[in-house]
């Protein structure tokens, strides 16, 4: 038997260091302090060694060759010389090169100041150019796509973008064409750069040849502020950079955090800016873009604007009033707080108001109880597991950076992903399995990877089953991926499903994807039905979700309802009768935005709104992590936290809260859930709740790879930064999650039977809906879903019908009519429609047709 | 005078008008040399191959022989046959793939059979329009014939073959950037390690890649034995070869000639062959082995047509593309001409090549139009060691390919032999040849 070498040594300038077999030379190097410049290697993507940049001596059998130090692995007795005059001309000799036809514009180019072009040139080149042709010339710049400009004349070919498009996103939508020193970066003519990656393209670009059609010509970067926070655009949690000029938000890059997003963001994530602060003009409280601005109380039929003091007055009185009946009040929403801000709600609600009945979902989440009783997984862990089984929507619409971290893991590295698959989905590609499901069957489906036994009447087969059975084994090694693919679907299917799915599967962990914000945060600080803060569970209290709130409220038991957040109306499924039931009860909204919700409120509390305010929240994995504001918040707004302190007041008692640090300090005090040790470590990847331990090192800023982010010595630490650790908190904790053992029965999940005709309704998530984030930024209103019934070819022809035709939709409550798509990737007898998504009028008309009454939606097709 | 004595190898059939068809092939011994590789052990013919030391005729001259047992073991491997012939003055295989089809056809059989793989694509320059159409017509013949398909000749051994024709880049005749395209991408060579196709090839599968003229030659030495091909030339360089002779000489074309046992001056002056220069001519230069190679001098002329006797000179046989410059050639015009191709041929992959080929074309350009300046001439030659560091030759390779390295040859050379002609430019404002 011989030793399997860990480390082997190699020598760099003379001097020996230890490496580890395979590592790339450029990375050991670095790590010895050795810095080798470089334009294409990016530490996120696979080296290609194309610009040559990186050229090192290193000994070999015919003596010492100039070799690419990105792209060459170090083995033991490696000798590389990084700084002989013949590296130095070479490296020099390429920068000259990549110069010459380099336009030089960087006085108009949006890079100048954060450009490694700009930096290495200053840094190595020579002062003037020997070059006195005629440069290269294109047209510039040209639309690639609809967030990305190309500038042909200051591309330096280093394939970042391509192979970030191809390798990493899987939208392999740009590509070279022409050869030679006219090669460019080009899309096809029928195909634009559409992927809802694109800004990484122009984030990783190390010239100013790519620019985002958002920040182009807003700023130069020497004039940005920066603070680093989290995205709280949907629940993966990616680490941003955030930067403003003054009090204006420009941009937002993303940070190259471990354990997250690798340096990636989302279209919607990094654009989405303008709905914070880019709608200063709109005053029509209706539109979900209006930013509240100042209190509002109505009058005569209208809201009007008053002062703090009036609004807290009137929304006290209706609380109070409310609450002298049992029963009587209630909240709904929540995900948009801070942990601070759920934390304060949470206390003003169950201690002050003395109510049980509040949920941050919409009736299209999982049990948050069901997911504290689970063992959790980080996103990590899915990445590197042994096999990983999704059970949800479309993850690159849902959760796009969980599905780069999950498409890495089977491309790169290989590792089995089984998709139960209800529509289509960007991942089928990618997966070893695809099971076929339709609406109703998520639980049929998790009972026969236990059993192995097909059951009656499901689409997949056997032979997929088997698959699918052979990979997950016993469950050792696997994480299940759990959401709520369709959210016309009882959520009693799915919670029936990952019951079934962690009883077969006991060794099994679970990740859960859950979309909204910091849906996960508020729902640990108590934000639930028998939650408790500290992802704790109270099994002896009762209390109602949202549904069964809006259920009360119809029926007049429930009088007040306290809604946190706007946009209740565009996210509950029976919008119809979600507006019954606030026409019937008293309503006080606390929002930063406006909504079709706000027709029915009778109190509006203004507030702060993400890169607004200071907090942590909470994301998919249960990681915990530091928000922070970069401006100040419109108006008379106020962060949650002093808003529902100030609201107890005028109820009569105090939550304690003065300040979000306050709260920090006393949820980490009661609870033991990480708040205060998080907020003062504000520039780290944060920690996973009851897995403190876990803490990666952050890798070093690394501006050659992801250029325009400043470094924390530049931009300084938060300001808490350092001042209290968590060993200084002497935790109290008694908060104990749920089991099992300690949830009720499932629901009903019979299908009821429909005739031949109809088809079950798959409506799934679609990442550019008609939300606050899209709504509010017009870069992205442009891509919002449009509302398609995407059916395969078998119904497809049964209904004589063809992609483009319109056809009439019948539903419990109406009939409309909408245009057909064939789409092969939905199962037969499904129809699947993008929810959110509007009419050719731009009216959301699927949702007003279905009550959301029976285990899953059916509709009825007629061609015309 | 010329060393004549040598048979015809791969070029026997083409004394016939219909040296090209089916009947022709089969009336002088077509399929002679597969009929007895089938009967011979898979290892018996590669042996024949090996003791033949027949040096590949694409142009890096690396044995076949060794080659073929490099293939690593695999369930699936491929031959893949480089036809891509598209560098300029070199038009040997262009030839054999017009005129003797059939024998290509048969040469790729036996060597799949050697090899024991059963799928061989046949990438070919595109714009071989007529080539294309006749190596067709050999495989559908061959098919017909039982040469093809299952059940070669009732032997145990299937085999088929696809012919590819390329897109019109000369960067596909390097073997990675074929099999890229091959595989439906961009033709960008491939980074090394991977160092040989033969461990990770077209698909990443185990692939033999060959060039046409080395294929040619396999059916004679199964028929003649690896000794009897070994017994011609000299040396390293066993056999004959096919060169392709251009420029101003009376009587260019291709000719099959022993190797070592002629020079440089046999093949251009010889009445049998080149014929030497148009009359009153003197000659000033040659290209000894393709657009990549290092110039030669007329002092040059006596060094024999071997690779490592070329190589001793600091050049190389390359393709065996000769191209003959006289007293009126105006060799900054024909130093501009090449490097005009490899510019316009280059991938645009790696810095040194993309960029720096456009650059010495530009100033190139100048220096024959008139713009010269005499500080061009260094910077020429900077520049050309920024390509290539080291100017020496083998060049040192910076780049991904061999592309790179080959810019600056013409170059070099021409400033090297002919600087004064390079200072004539720059005086006059323009070309003295004009």
């Amino acid at each position: 038997m011989t030793d399997v070498k860990t480390t082997v040594t190699i020598s760099i300038n003379g001097r020996s260091l230890e490496a580890t077999p395979g590592e790339l030379l450029i990375e050991a190097a670095e790590r010895a302090g050795t810095y080798v410049p470089r334009f294409c290697y990016h530490p996120r993507m696979e080296p290609v060694g194309i610009c040559r940049m990186c050229l090192v001596e290193v000994d070999s059998p015919r003596g010492a060759t100039l070799q690419p130090a990105c792209y060459l692995k170090v083995n033991d007795g490696m000798t590389v010389v990084t700084d002989s005059e013949k590296v130095k001309k070479a490296q020099d000799g390429v920068l000259e090169f990549l110069l010459a036809n380099h336009p030089l514009d960087c006085p108009v180019c949006d890079k100048g100041g954060e450009c490694p072009l700009q930096d290495q040139t200053l840094a190595h080149g020579s002062g003037e150019t020997r070059f006195i042709e005629e440069k290269r010339h294109f047209v510039k710049p040209i639309e690639i796509g609809a967030l990305v400009l190309l500038d042909r004349e200051r591309c330096i070919q280093c394939a970042r973008c391509t192979r970030f498009a191809a390798d990493v996103a899987g939208d392999a939508q740009i590509a070279f064409a022409g050869r030679g020193d006219l090669i460019e970066v080009a899309t096809s003519p029928t195909q634009p750069f559409d992927s809802v990656f694109s800004g990484n393209t122009v984030q990783i670009c190390p010239v100013g040849a790519l620019t985002a059609k958002p920040y182009r010509f807003n700023a130069r970067p020497w004039d940005l502020e920066q603070i680093e926070s989290t995205c709280t655009t949907c629940a993966v949690g990616c680490r941003v950079a955030v930067q403003s000029s003054g009090n204006r938000l420009t941009r937002v890059l993303g940070v190259d955090s471990e354990p997250v997003n690798h340096g990636w963001l989302c279209d919607k994530g990094r654009f989405t800016l303008d709905s914070i602060d880019g709608n200063q003009e709109s005053s029509d409280v209706l539109n979900a873009a209006t930013r509240i601005t100042e209190p509002l109380v109505r009058r005569n039929g209208t809201l009007v604007a008053v002062s703090w003091g009036e609004a807290l007055g009137e929304a006290a009185e209706l609380l109070r009033a409310a609450a002298a009946q049992p029963n009587g009040v209630g909240a709904i929403g929540g995900a948009a707080l801070t942990n601070e801000g759920a934390f304060a709600w949470e206390r003003l609600l169950r201690g002050v108001l003395g109510t049980e009945h509040i949920d941050a979902q919409y009736g299209d989440g999982l049990n948050a109880a069901l997911l504290q009783a689970l063992p959790r997984a980080t996103i990590d862990e899915a990445a590197n597991a042994r096999v990983v089984v999704t059970l949800t929507g479309d993850l690159r619409e849902e959760l796009p950076i969980l599905f780069l971290r999950l498409r890495e893991s089977a491309v790169r590295y290989q590792r089995p992903i089984v998709e139960v698959a209800f529509g289509a989905s960007a991942l089928r590609s990618v997966a070893s399995v695809s099971l076929p499901v339709r609406p109703g069957e998520a639980h049929l489906v998790a009972q026969a990877l236990g059993d192995g036994t097909l059951p009656q009447g499901v689409v997949f087969t056997q032979g997929e089953l088997d698959a699918a059975r052979q990979l997950i084994g016993d469950g050792e090694g696997v994480v299940f991926v759990v959401g709520r693919p369709n959210i016309t679907e009882s959520a009693d299917v799915m919670d029936y499903a990952v019951r079934l799915l962690a009883t077969q599967f006991s060794r099994a962990k679970f990740l859960p994807a859950l979309r909204r914000a910091n849906v996960m945060g508020a729902t640990d600080m108590g934000l639930g039905p028998q939650l408790r803060p500290g992802r704790g569970f109270d099994a002896e209290s009762g209390g109602r979700d949202a549904l069964a709130q809006l259920e009360a409220m119809r029926s007049g038991e429930q009088r007040a309802l306290l809604m946190l957040g706007g946009c209740l109306l565009g996210n509950v499924l029976d919008v119809v009768g979600a507006r019954e039931a606030l026409d019937a009860a008293d309503v006080v909204v606390v929002s930063g935005h406006g909504g079709a919700s706000l027709a029915y409120a009778d109190v509006v509390l203004p507030a702060a709104v993400q890169h607004e305010r200071l907090g942590t929240v909470t994301n998919i994995e249960g990681r915990v992590t530091a928000v922070a504001p970069k401006i100040v918040a419109p108006g008379s707004a106020w962060p949650d936290v002093a808003i529902a302190s100030e609201l107890a007041e005028e109820l009569g008692q105090s939550i304690g809260l003065a300040s979000v640090e306050q709260a920090a300090k006393t949820i980490e005090e009661t609870t033991g859930y990480p708040a205060l040790s998080v907020l003062n470590d504000s520039t780290s990847d944060g920690v996973v709740v009851g897995d403190v331990a876990e803490r990666s090192a952050r890798r070093p800023l690394d501006p050659m790879a992801f250029p325009g982010i400043r470094s924390t010595e530049e931009v300084g630490l938060g300001a808490n930064a350092g001042t209290t650790s968590l060993a200084d908190l002497s935790s109290t904790t008694s908060t104990m999650p749920a089991t099992l053992s300690d949830l009720g029965a499932s629901g009903k999940l019979e299908v009821p039977l429909a005739d031949s005709y109809s088809l079950r309704v798959n409506l799934s998530r679609r990442l550019y809906d008609n939300g606050i984030a899209v709504q509010g930024s017009p870069a992205l209103t442009t891509l919002k879903a449009v509302s398609v019934l995407h059916l395969n070819h078998f119904d497809l022809d049964r209904l004589g019908a063809v992609t483009g035709d319109v056809v009439g939709v019948t539903g419990t409550r109406g009939s409309i009519r909408l245009p057909v798509a064939l789409d092969d990737a939905v199962p037969r007898g499904v129809t699947e429609i993008a929810f959110g998504s509007l009419d050719a009028d731009g009216v959301d008309v699927v949702r007003p047709i279905l009550d959301g009454r029976d285990v899953i939606a059916q509709v009825r097709l007629e061609s015309e | 005078m010329a060393t004549l004595e040598a048979p015809r190898i791969v070029t026997a059939r083409l004394e016939y008008e219909d040296s090209h068809t089916l009947a022709r092939f089969l009336a002088t011994g077509g399929y002679d040399g597969l009929r007895k590789a089938l009967s011979m052990h898979p290892e018996e013919v590669a042996l024949e191959v090996d003791k033949a030391s027949l040096l590949g005729r694409g142009g890096a001259g690396f044995p076949a022989g060794r080659k073929w047992s490099m293939l690593r073991k695999s369930q699936l491997a491929y031959l893949v046959v480089n036809g891509d012939e598209s560098e300029p003055a070199t038009f040997k295989d262009h030839l054999l793939l017009e005129r003797d089809p059939n024998e290509v056809i048969e040469g790729i059989i036996i060597s799949a059979y050697a090899l024991q793989v059963n799928q061989v694509f046949l990438f070919l320059r595109g714009e071989f329009a007529l080539g294309l159409e006749r190596v067709q017509q050999a495989v559908n013949d061959a098919y017909q014939q039982g040469a093809l398909g299952s059940k070669i000749f009732g032997s145990d051994f299937s085999l088929d073959i696809v012919v590819h024709p390329g897109a019109g880049a000369y960067i596909c005749g390097d073997e990675t950037g074929l099999l890229e395209a091959l595989e439906g991408k961009r033709g960008f060579p491939r980074i090394k390690p991977p160092f040989f196709p033969a461990v990770s090839g077209f698909y990443g599968e185990p692939t033999v890649v060959n060039n046409v003229e080395t294929m040619a030659n396999i059916p004679w030495i199964v028929v003649h034995g690896g000794d009897a091909f070994a017994a011609l030339g000299a040396g390293r360089s066993t056999g004959t070869r096919l060169f392709a002779l251009a420029g101003r000489v009376k009587n260019p074309g291709v000719f099959e000639i022993e190797m070592v046992k002629n020079t440089f001056r046999d093949l251009i002056y010889d009445p049998a062959l080149g014929g030497g220069l148009l009359d009153g001519r003197t000659i000033k230069a040659f290209m000894p082995g393709g657009a990549s190679a290092p110039w030669f001098a007329p002092e040059q002329l006596d060094v024999p047509l071997g690779q490592d006797e070329v190589a001793e000179q600091h050049s190389m046989l390359g393709s065996g593309s000769v191209v003959v410059f006289d007293d009126t050639t105006c060799v900054v015009r024909a130093a501009w001409r090449i490097t005009k191709f490899f510019a316009r041929e280059s991938c645009g992959q790696c810095t040194p090549c993309r960029e720096g080929s456009g650059w010495v074309e530009r100033v190139m350009y100048r220096m024959e139009n008139g713009g010269g300046r005499m500080e061009d001439l260094d910077l020429l030659l900077d520049l050309c060691d920024n390509i290539a560091p080291g100017l020496t030759w083998p060049p040192q390779q910076t780049t991904i390919c061999p592309l790179g390295p080959s810019i600056p040859s013409p170059i070099t050379s021409a400033i090297s032999m002919f600087r004064d002609e390079f200072v004539q430019h720059v005086q006059l404002g323009g070309c003295p040849f004009d």
